[in-house]
């Protein structure tokens, strides 16, 4: 029976991720993966890209993970998880493993997925191997300390892109990879976002029974990067989803559809002034930086509540 | 019964594959081993193997998806070359580490650059010390008799680690031999089944691979890896007398060719033994007493054991298909490590290294005879006239 | 596992064969505040175990009740305190500023300084 997607019935499921990890307090990628795993009733295999969800729940001796996780560097999660997931299918095929309905999931952060990663994950999904990628997007390579990625937002501040005399922060629009990703026109595509829970857990759910390759992009805030405080990790993500920065939707076999329109949409000032790493957009030369991001962040929206057919 | 058939030594490598029948192939093309894998693909496409064939985007993600592939439990094999193997490189090492027996199918090339498409051993030299067992392949039959063996070797418990199997870029990759095949049950039985012990895919029991490692125990997994290349030592004279025994061969850790009482000696790996031993019958027939040691595992290097089989020869002259730029006398590799090897087990006489056959330059038995020469000259005056010679290159 | 071992005594390659073994690892003394249950009555709800990054929302799953904090774990950020419904209506019946650590509301985010050094287990 397929546990219901209440947190009381997913509350008594054993624990997939065991505490004791070195993640920071208040650590959004450690949410995304727990609601994530709990919405999975199936047995799972994991590969993890390098990054902080890696280092943070394997320091040696110690694992936090009771389900089987493998990690061998930083650009190849999506290759690791063909060669698993390969295996899998070639030894249930010749008798020499039992048929278990094993769920692959392979997890990079925006380092490992937008970037350095991409390569393996496009690979990976054309080639139709059947697992789930999800990168849970923090918006910067935070594990080696706050350096810009292309998911970096506009006008960001990080170690890379610092937010100076001449030059504000980061410079660059982010890269759309959900997009990207559903361009490669797989089963399932997705992004989510922990602050909906039951939005991402029914998209977990859909991309792990999906038949084929499935990719999910997951908002996962990093207090030390964004600068907000450790408890205001689900209120600053819900701001980036009602700001529309974040929109949650889905690509299923083709078909786009919102999975989430806010009821009125908050202006990015209200999630930009949260966070510290926006702090210097707020000063009086910077402000027109403010009102570029709102435009692009109006334009992406607008295009894509298009090819939602809401438009 | 065996078979003998005109084959490449490249299709000589997919027939071993295909006896061999590995769960998981995951390889990209690259000249000179295309033929290996698209040959093997054929076999795919046919039916005659149960492998699942990972047509991965890149040699990174070739050797990152073995790597998860053999974690999970699978057999594993690949093939690669040059600028290849340099894209591996990082998982090379993970392979290695994470205690993988992938074995792959190395034909040698020049790396880049300039680009070169045509036969050198930089490659293979570059992984010396990523912790892989290699072995070197003189033609295409013994590339196919080395791959077999390789899985053993790998897989045995004692060892775990990747195996690479070498051959030379066009000389042998895309020569037609007259190669023997054995029986395809027989090969299965000798490889017999692979038996992970600690697989990934057992979701009932997990485990976590690759974790991160501090100073406080990084350390012992490195030495732990130490004892496995020892062991491998071992492990390869069983696998090989059991494969002598078995079909009919005569291998070692390395050949010693007409040694019994050879004055001088020459060192060498791959195709180009072949040429020294035509340079040996030819010197031997003017009633010159030259040798050959065919080098057959490169790693583990049997330093002992090749000092021992040197011990008593008046010169050395070590053939060297690669360049170890910046090393001492801007030698190569392989000289560094006969010199040590010699050093080390106190066999004290004149070496000297022949750089040879970059980017695929020819060699010929003739130019080889001239090192022979030149090393009874050495054994003669009991002094190294020159230590390190770039032989063929123009001045 | 605090005794460093040998290379012959640890499993080779890296590998962890006892899953899930960080429970062991105490992450309790990086925390700056202390959740500590208030006056108002837990809803069982779970939106606290559901959003805590540390898995440290203890679960009596037979009577589905939310049973305390596994202070051995809990790293303090205040997740569970932030997300709680029953919080949110304290808040908002409230006249004026609720404090954190107000006495009145469900999970209070107490400073760690007021209490006794909890210490490793």
């Amino acid at each position: 029976m397929v546990t219901k997607l209440t947190p009381k019935e997913l509350a008594k499921k054993e624990e997939r991720l065991a505490p004791g990890h070195r993640l920071c307090a208040g650590c959004g990628a450690a949410i995304v993966v727990r609601q994530m795993l709990a919405a999975i009733d199936e047995p799972v295999v994991l590969a993890n890209a390098t990054g902080c969800l890696e280092v943070a729940t394997t320091i040696y001796p110690y694992s936090s993970w009771r389900v089987p996780w493998i990690h061998n560097a930083f650009e190849n999660a999506a290759s690791t998880m063909s060669g698993v997931e390969a295996a899998y299918r070639s030894m249930v095929r010749q008798g020499k493993l039992e048929e278990k309905d094993v769920k692959f999931i392979a997890y990079g952060g925006d380092g490992g997925t937008y970037d350095i990663g991409i390569q393996a994950l496009s690979g990976a999904v054309e080639r139709g191997h059947q697992f789930l990628y999800v990168c849970y997007d923090n918006g910067a390579y935070m594990n080696t300390g706050i350096q810009r990625s292309s998911a970096t937002p506009f006008g960001a501040h990080t170690t890379t892109s610092p937010a100076g005399k001449v030059i504000p922060g980061k410079q660059q629009f982010r890269k759309d990879l959900t997009k990207v990703m559903a361009a490669h026109d797989i089963p399932y595509v997705a992004q989510a976002a922990p602050s909906k829970w039951r939005d991402l857990m029914q998209k977990t759910r859909k991309a792990v029974n999906c038949g084929g390759p499935a990719f999910m992009n997951v908002l996962a805030s990093c207090n030390r990067g964004w600068r907000h405080e450790t408890d205001e990790t689900i209120e600053v993500t819900q701001l980036a989803v009602d700001s529309c920065f974040w929109p949650l939707y889905e690509v299923e076999n083709g078909e786009w559809s919102l999975t989430y329109k806010p009821r009125k949409k908050v202006p990015v000032k209200k999630w930009l002034e949260r966070q510290g790493r926006f702090s210097h957009l707020f000063r009086d030369e910077n402000r027109h930086m403010i009102d570029e991001m709102q435009e692009e962040v109006d334009r992406r929206w607008e295009k894509l509540l298009e090819r939602c057919g809401e438009g | 019964m065996s078979k003998f058939e005109a084959l490449t030594g490249n299709a000589a490598v997919s027939n071993a594959m295909r006896q061999i029948n590995p769960d998981v192939v995951a390889a990209y093309p690259i000249t000179p081993q295309t033929d290996t894998v698209q040959t093997f693909s054929e076999f795919v496409a046919d039916g005659l193997v149960d492998t699942e064939f990972v047509t991965v985007e890149s040699e990174h993600s070739a050797m990152s998806a073995c790597v998860g592939a053999s974690a999970a439990g699978a057999r594993v094999m690949t093939a690669t070359s040059a600028n290849g193997l340099a894209l591996m490189w990082e998982i090379i090492y993970i392979a290695a580490s994470n205690r993988c027996p992938i074995v792959m199918s190395l034909v040698n090339r020049a790396l880049s650059a300039p680009i070169n498409i045509h036969c050198d051993h930089s490659d293979v030299m570059g992984m010396r010390d990523s912790g892989w067992i290699i072995l070197m392949s003189e033609n295409g039959q013994e590339a196919y008799d080395n791959i077999i063996q390789a899985i053993r070797i790998g897989e045995h418990p004692d060892v775990l680690l990747p195996v690479a199997v070498c051959q030379d870029g066009f000389i042998t990759s895309h020569s037609l031999e007259r190669v023997e095949l054995f029986e395809d049950g027989e090969v299965q039985d000798f490889v017999g089944t692979h038996e992970p012990q600690w697989p990934l895919l057992d979701v009932e029991d997990p485990k976590t691979y690759g974790p991160l490692d501090f100073y406080d125990y990084y350390y012992e997994h490195k030495r732990q890896q130490v004892e496995a290349m020892e062991k491998a030592h071992g492990v390869i004279r069983e696998v090989t007398q059991e494969f002598n025994d078995r079909f009919g061969r005569e291998y070692g850790l390395f050949e010693a060719y007409r040694m019994d009482d050879a004055e001088v000696a020459v060192i060498a790996a791959n195709s180009t033994a072949g040429t020294a031993k035509t340079a040996v019958d030819n010197l031997r027939d003017q009633g010159l007493k030259a040798g050959l040691l065919k080098l057959r595992v490169f790693r583990p290097f049997p330093g002992q054991e090749l000092a021992e089989a040197l011990r008593g020869v008046s010169a050395v002259a070590v053939m060297d298909r690669a360049i170890s730029f910046g090393s001492m006398d801007n030698a190569g590799p392989l000289f560094s490590e006969v010199v040590s090897a010699l050093t080390l087990n106190d066999v004290h006489v004149p070496i000297a290294d022949y750089v040879y056959g970059l980017g695929g330059r020819d060699i010929r038995p003739g130019e080889i005879e001239n090192v022979y020469q030149e090393a009874f000259q050495m054994a003669e005056n009991g002094k190294v006239e020159r230590r390190v010679r770039y032989l063929g290159v123009r001045e | 596992m605090t005794e460093m071992k040998g290379w012959k005594e640890i499993p080779i390659g890296g590998m962890i064969l006892d899953a899930g073994n960080s429970e062991a690892y105490n992450t309790g003394d990086w925390r700056a505040f202390r959740p500590v249950p208030g006056e108002a009555e837990c809803t069982n709800c779970m939106l606290c175990w559901l959003n805590c990054p540390d898995s440290s929302i203890l679960v009596d799953a037979e009577n589905e009740e939310m049973t305390g904090f596994d202070l051995k774990h809990c790293k303090g950020c205040g997740i569970c305190a932030a997300v709680c419904p029953v919080n949110a209506g304290v808040i908002r019946r409230a006249e004026g500023e609720v404090e954190k650590d107000d006495p009145r509301l469900c999970i209070r985010m107490v400073e760690e300084g007021k209490f006794q050094e909890v210490g490793n287990e």
